[in-house]
């Protein structure tokens, strides 16, 4: 009944999204997809080259860098931040004083956007890197990258937390008094009961911390901007750099194919965890 | 009488990371009201003294110099338009395609899905190409390329809680001989009010925050917004004018963390909301 | 009820239509107007006044954007994809023009092309001028004159390498008693301070080598002068404010904030740090010698060129780039506009009306020239790439902290450098 006198009024209900979304998105994407065939500097001198620009990715090496830094600092990120953001969310809901005020703390720097905290911990790490007379976050990969995850960390333990904490709050205490009455230490309830229970949480918090190492632009370009080289270069400014950053007609094609290969790269990470979170739903 | 007694020790520890966790912020506080020589690249974690002591010279420096106002506008008129059209025109279509069963809300549906995990570089060229063909490169316009941008995550949600509220009264009210209009305005708005909440914190986060959409597609010749401004304070040949930086920083976190402060429960409840359905 | 749905169809029209935004009707005004996409950030304000003016002047738009620091190319890249592009860019010199050579306008009829003092200040390709210089800038040693004065010694004292590592040398020793913290600011490595090291002190080789050959650029540099490349920078990482372990860890804002509290004497960099230290210094208080390099320290002058050409875009329609071509002419050869170059922003420039600059090294830059001492050009624009000055700077680096040999850096200046011609091919 709804849906049929619904029907009628999809002009009303439907076509502003809908056109804003073939603008901003569908017409783009696949714009964009054509293009990563092609050897272009302006919209106006699109030449089609086939696969062309999907050989060249590799050239120089700096693609596979960026793509194995971006793997290792995602897997790395993801797991710290989860098991950070967990042990605190383990503390905040034991109920000690003060609880609130930790989480609104907490939580605050996720608010903040990528650009500015970068240039808060580019100060703050320069600052102590230079008090321990150590090459500052430009000129060492090694010191760049740990800047990165600390600044990551930083951003993200809140958000994370959050969820956690809300997971948590959903076990049963019932289920945790009956496990006592029984006999569990606290380590056994930890792992045998709360853990398992906030399986959901952890699938989502994993799912979002992997896909924004991924993702990653905003905090690598103003922390390091990739430097030293190009050492410290995610996949996302790898792509920005290669379009904007060199010139020449080649490079536009070939930043664009490294956008699609990073597109797959991505949609392939979000099916995996998709499945893994199916199978977990169908077991609760 | 024991518990409080254990609860002593991790309160200490907590509150310990806590005051490290915000020391970044009141170090670049400090930093901001220091004289420029001052702050030298090991001498941030100094506080400021007398003989460094800049008052809030730095921020009106960064206010007259870099337009900054003006940047604060754009960033609040592109934010504040955006997520409102995203949360009329999102919900609007998420009533739509769980209501109407049809090819149309089907393939709507799974586009908005996949839209979410494509990374922004796989369309920037050809979306900055097309703002600029349509003229959506104003603070005023690129609310739509926002629209069709963050259409995805905001659609998922809506879906998510429309599923869950009652049809029953929705029917109802149709019976009665309200339009869908009205219905949606009278009946739906009210129900989906904390999805509304949650919803449009988690956009505004993004969309004041975001940098490169609006770099690439802003018409820069006349507009800036914050996170575009923050970068013009590194001259060439190396230098930073730090105190106006810190300053520029300073007048970019405050608004947020009072919002934050005052909207705490909401977007807290938006999080946890959207990870369980996102 | 048809009231009702006829209402909600103008509706949607009407949001419909809103999704379509109103195209702005292109004003084709035949006098053309002007984008000009800057360089220098320093120097936008000065430019968005003078822009200002001729636009109340003549009623010719002007716009005026200037790049981010480090995001030049990538602003212009994406301006350049837009309908509305920059008319007026700038390419950094010949490696920088490669890329941007087919949308440069060909300048060679232009009026300011006739009103350049020397053909020195172009880029071209083949016959056309690509790109002409708009300013000209100097770099050496700034000179702390009062400092200098209560160590003993005057500015005239200093006249060849030997006797700048004597008097250096010498304040170093007694930096205690005349309270500096060491005779030369800090070498600092970060990316923000090193290219006075990579590019402008690596500059000297390559000029003294393209000198004795005769030649203005090479596939296999040989290093012939690398030793007093070395002596210098040695001199600056052992008589300096800090550790040479310390040194990737200094800054630009470090050495200069150092040269400013007086805790050095010598600071190596250029006439546009003019601004920012008179703040502090009156001109009686600066003063810019050579780097002697020990080579031919009695001809050898200020390092003075350019890496600033403008160019106009090709693609422009013909009422533009006329209108960007009156433009730059007004800029050099105005009252006002000659005045806003040399006094607001500092400026040289290269063309015969052009106004004499308050900028103190540029006037000793001049002195010098006047007694006979022939400038050191920019040749620096005739490296191979920035890889091969990164890897340049990681070798000084490592060579600074202890932890790398020269020969590291002799290999970084003369094997990358024919590896790096031979890749740009």
């Amino acid at each position: 009944m709804v849906g049929k006198s619904l029907k009628k009024w999809w002009p009303v209900f439907v076509l502003p999204t809908l056109a804003a979304f073939i603008i901003g998105f569908l017409w783009p994407f696949i714009w964009g997809i054509y293009l990563s065939f092609c050897k272009f500097t302006t919209v106006k001198d699109v030449v089609w080259v086939g696969l062309s620009n999907y050989k060249k990715i590799f050239i120089g090496g700096d693609f596979s860098h960026a793509f194995w830094l971006t793997v290792v600092f995602a897997f790395v990120s993801s797991i710290l931040i989860n098991v950070l953001a967990f042990a605190i969310a383990l503390a905040l809901t034991k109920g000690y004083k003060g609880t609130n005020v930790f989480r609104t703390v907490f939580f605050m720097p996720n608010l903040i956007g990528g650009i500015v905290l970068g240039y808060i911990w580019q100060t703050l790490l320069n600052g102590l890197l230079s008090m321990w007379g150590q090459p500052l976050l430009k000129l060492s990969a090694t010191n760049g990258f740990i800047g990165m995850i600390v600044l990551l960390l930083w951003q993200q333990i809140g958000y994370m937390m959050i969820i956690y904490v809300a997971g948590l709050n959903n076990v049963s205490p019932d289920l945790i008094e009956a496990a006592q009455i029984d006999g569990a230490t606290a380590r056994q309830i930890l792992f045998k009961i709360k853990i398992p229970m906030i399986m959901p949480s952890v699938t989502i918090c994993t799912f979002l911390t992997l896909t924004n190492g991924f993702k990653m632009f905003d905090q690598n370009l103003s922390l390091t901007g990739g430097d030293p080289g190009k050492q410290s270069q995610l996949l996302a400014l790898n792509i920005y750099d290669t379009f904007y950053g060199r010139s020449g007609p080649a490079w536009k094609g070939i930043g664009q194919a490294k956008a699609v290969v990073f597109f797959v790269l991505v949609v392939v990470i979000a099916l995996i965890q998709l499945r893994a979170t199916s199978s977990k739903e169908v077991q609760a | 009488m024991a518990d409080k007694k254990k609860s002593i020790i991790p309160t200490i520890i907590l509150s310990i990371i806590s005051i490290i966790w915000i020391y970044p912020i009141v170090m670049i506080l400090f930093n901001s009201l220091k004289v420029e020589s001052a702050i030298t690249t090991s001498g941030v974690f100094q506080l400021p003294t007398a003989e460094t002591w800049n008052g809030i010279h730095n921020f009106i420096t960064s206010v007259t110099q870099m337009d900054f106002l003006k940047s604060f506008w754009y960033s609040l008129v592109i934010s504040v338009m955006s997520v409102i059209l995203i949360l009329l025109c999102c919900s609007m279509c998420a009533w739509y395609i769980v209501r109407v069963n049809g090819l149309l809300s089907k393939v709507l549906y799974y586009l908005c899905v996949f839209s979410m995990v494509v990374p922004f570089q796989m369309v920037m060229f050809t979306l900055a190409k097309t703002a600029d063909t349509l003229c959506l490169n104003n603070p005023y316009t690129i609310c739509i390329v926002y629209l069709g941008f963050g259409a995805g995550l905001a659609v998922f949600m809506f879906t998510g809680f429309v599923k869950g509220s009652p049809l029953e009264i929705e029917e109802a009210a149709m019976i009665d001989g309200c339009s869908p209009l009205q219905v949606y305005f009278k009946i739906l708005i009210p129900i989906l009010k904390p999805t509304i909440i949650s919803t449009a914190i988690l956009e505004l986060m993004w969309v004041w925050n975001d940098y490169l959409l609006p770099t690439l597609v802003l018409d820069i010749k006349n507009y800036k917004t914050i996170p575009m401004a923050i970068q013009y304070f590194r001259g060439s040949y190396g230098h930073v004018q730090m105190g106006p930086m810190m300053a520029c920083i300073m007048i970019d976190i405050i608004p947020i963390v009072i919002v934050y402060l005052v909207c705490q429960k909401y977007i807290i409840e938006g999080v946890v909301a959207g990870a369980v359905k996102g | 009820m048809k009231m009702r749905k006829i209402a909600a169809m103008g509706l949607s029209a009407v949001m419909a239509t809103s999704m379509v935004p109103v195209l702005p009707v292109m004003a084709d005004d035949a006098a053309g107007k002007v984008y000009y996409l800057n360089f220098k950030p320093e120097q936008d304000e000065a430019w968005q006044n003078l822009a200002a003016k001729y636009t109340e002047e003549t009623g010719v738009p002007v716009t005026v954007v200037t790049a981010a620091s480090g995001q030049y190319e990538t602003t212009l890249q994406s301006e350049m994809a837009k309908s509305d592009a920059p008319t007026l860019f700038q390419v950094n010199g010949p490696v920088g023009l490669k890329n941007w050579k087919d949308y440069c306008y060909d300048l060679s009829g232009s009026d300011i092309y006739s009103q350049l003092t020397s053909d020195a200040y172009t880029v071209k390709d083949g016959d056309a001028v690509d790109g002409i210089a708009y300013v000209i800038e100097s770099y050496g040693l700034i000179v702390n004159k009062t400092l200098l004065e209560k160590a003993g010694y005057t500015v005239d004292d200093i006249k060849s390498f030997d006797d700048l590592k004597k008097v250096a040398d010498d304040i170093q020793a007694r930096k205690d008693e005349l309270g500096v913290k060491g005779a030369f600011t800090s070498a600092g490595m970060d990316g923000s301070s090193d290219w006075r090291f990579k590019t402008h002190l690596a500059n000297l080789p390559i000029y003294y080598e393209y000198q004795a050959d005769g030649i203005d650029d090479t596939d296999a540099i040989k290093g012939t002068y690398l030793d007093n490349y070395k002596n210098v920078f040695d001199l600056y990482i052992t008589d300096s404010t800090c550790d040479g372990a310390e040194l990737s860890a200094k800054t630009a804002d470090d050495s200069r904030n150092e040269f400013i509290n007086g805790d050095a004497v010598f600071y190596q960099n250029g006439s546009w740090e003019y601004g920012e230290l008179s703040k502090t210094y009156s001109d009686d208080e600066l003063a810019m010698i050579p780097i002697y390099f020990g080579v031919d320290d009695e001809n050898e002058g200020l390092a003075t060129g350019t890496e600033n050409f403008w160019c106009v875009n090709k693609e422009a329609s013909e009422e533009d780039i006329q209108a960007t071509l009156d433009f730059m002419n007004w800029c050099v050869t105005s009252e006002d506009g000659t005045k806003a170059m040399s006094e607001d922003m500092g400026f040289t420039i290269p063309f015969k009306t052009a106004q004499e600059s308050t900028n103190v090294f540029v006037k000793q830059d001049a002195e010098y020239t006047a007694a006979g001492l022939t400038p050191v050009s920019w040749n620096f624009t005739t490296m191979p790439s920035e890889e091969w000055k990164n890897g340049l700077g990681t070798a000084l680096t490592l060579y600074a902290a202890g932890s790398g040999s020269w020969d590291d850096v002799v290999s970084a200046f003369v094997d990358n450098w024919a590896t790096e011609k031979a890749l740009s091919e």
